[in-house]
């Protein structure tokens, strides 16, 4: 059977505007969640998100290119375009993919127009506002960038997205679809009307995100963008590309029991596909980077998934308590710092980790990385919906 | 008088949460309890929603965890009406 190298990697996040940046944080256990910048926070129940700072559009697109892409598109494009660049990658045009996962597509355009036609009553909008709002632009720039013209298309599975397009783009890839794909996910999602509907969902946390932790009070929204390119491993072993891991698993499911309300039985449903997936026993498995959001019902339910599948489970950490939620995007950065963790020899920390819950009974790799090297691990990603995505990645030596 | 309002208050929260959850007020009674009631946490959040609506109070996340019943999501709204009225006369 083909197996799927991951030989490029990009990053635009909270925690970092490129791979190393976005390492070493992980490394240090530094944590982006701060004061809300972007947007005013007037009467909101909470003020804290992991927004990007520093962000720079035209360090990767000309003014004129900017101006047409909407903030959650113009982070793909940068983080794809430092994916490609790592990998050194030339793509076959009709046997590459581009798979990207987003979910609500770009929403700062979306909440900026409607401002103007409903509180400024303008009449008129700028014309590219529909190309800019439609979820599958980042997919979109991404295939003319690098002149892709195979496969190319958006999945929104909420918190999932990612998830979904990364497992899509191995599979492809595996099956022999595709030789390559750029695959990732992206989101832009602090705005002020998003900002609201969270509030009234009661999940983020007025201070910052503390998965598995006790005292842990909800999510931490955030905005980003990770993306990955796949090969086909002979083809980058025969170019001498650097392979950062192999994907070699994935599995999905739906819990088709409630649409905010976990069910471990779904994770655990979607963890053992992606395991059987792989060939991977469970006992392989050396660290799993959580869904791991921080509220009061995912971090148990998932914790009971993990023990269903894992008699003595692997350290379980969640990257969100330092880069936030990005819902769409978050199994990207998820994914990304997993193979980083795999080719560095190290396990993330769960930051801000206070006290730990019996509810939550796993190695959570407390507030401090850990020197450590696994031969393989899994990310999980559960979306509202009940929709689950796991990946499964090995290391290469 | 007060055994009154409080009666009267009780009828509001059942007629809110009948009206949410496209209950008939009848099968409420002042001792159902959410449970009973077949309420889960999503039905919870659009309650703690069509509550602030009605009594024009906002429902802190912690305080809107306890309303779990009739009689809790009723003295939960009395203490935030409460603590409104104190607030407006103080200012």
């Amino acid at each position: 059977m083909r197996q799927v190298a991951v030989t490029g990697l990009g990053v635009i996040s909270p925690i970092g505007l490129n791979c190393s940046e976005f390492e070493n944080s992980l490394r240090q256990g530094i944590s982006g969640i701060a004061p809300i910048r972007s947007v005013p926070c007037d009467g909101l129940k909470f003020s804290n998100a992991g927004e990007v700072r520093g962000f720079d559009p035209l360090c990767w697109m000309d003014a004129r290119q900017a101006s047409q892409v909407d903030r959650s598109a113009q982070m793909a494009i940068a983080a794809a375009a430092q994916a490609v660049q790592s990998s050194g990658i030339t793509f076959d045009p009709l046997r590459s993919a581009v798979v990207t996962g987003c979910s609500v597509g770009g929403q700062p355009t979306e909440d900026a127009v409607y401002r103007q036609l409903y509180e400024e009553k303008k009449t008129r909008f700028e014309p590219l506002t529909i190309p800019r709002i439609m979820g599958n632009a980042a997919a979109s720039w991404i295939s003319m960038k690098f002149g892709i013209q195979g496969p190319c298309f958006n999945v929104s599975t909420a918190c999932a997205s990612a998830g979904h397009a990364i497992g899509q783009a191995f599979w492809m890839i595996r099956n022999g679809v595709a030789d390559a794909a750029v695959a990732g996910g992206t989101e832009a999602p602090i705005t002020f009307s998003l900002l609201r509907g969270w509030e009234a969902m009661r999940v983020v946390s007025p201070d910052t995100c503390r998965p598995f932790s006790k005292d842990r009070r909800g999510m931490i929204l955030a905005e980003g963008a990770a993306f990955l390119v796949l090969e086909e491993m002979q083809a980058a072993r025969a170019r001498g590309a650097l392979i950062a891991a192999e994907v070699c698993g994935f599995g999905m499911s739906a819990d088709a029991t409630h649409l905010t309300l976990p069910s471990s039985t779904g994770a655990a449903l979607a963890i053992r596909l992606a395991l059987e997936d792989a060939g991977m026993r469970p006992e392989e498995v050396g660290y799993i980077n959580a869904h791991g959001t921080g509220t009061a019902a995912n971090d148990p339910a998932e914790v009971r998934a993990i023990r269903s599948v894992f008699a003595a489970p692997p350290p379980v950490s969640s990257t969100k308590s330092m880069h936030g939620h990005a819902l769409g995007a978050s199994p990207a950065l998820e994914a990304l710092a997993t193979v980083l963790a795999l080719r560095g020899g190290f396990l993330p920390p769960t930051a801000n980790f206070n006290e730990p819950d019996p509810e939550c009974d796993v190695d959570a790799v407390p507030n401090r990385a850990r020197e450590l090297n696994v031969r393989a691990a899994l990310s999980n990603s559960f979306a509202f919906g009940g929709l689950n995505a796991v990946l499964a990645f090995r290391a290469c030596s | 008088m007060e055994q009154g309002c409080e009666n009267d208050l009780v009828s509001r929260v059942i007629q809110v949460i009948a009206k949410s959850q496209h209950l008939e007020p009848g099968a409420i009674k002042p001792e159902s309890t959410f449970v009973e009631l077949g309420i889960d946490s999503l039905d919870g959040l659009q309650i703690l929603f069509a509550l602030e609506e009605e009594f024009e109070v906002n429902i802190p996340d912690d305080a809107g965890k306890e309303f779990d019943s009739i009689a809790k999501a009723s003295e939960g709204i009395r203490q935030l009406m409460e603590a409104k009225q104190a607030a407006a006369s103080g200012a």
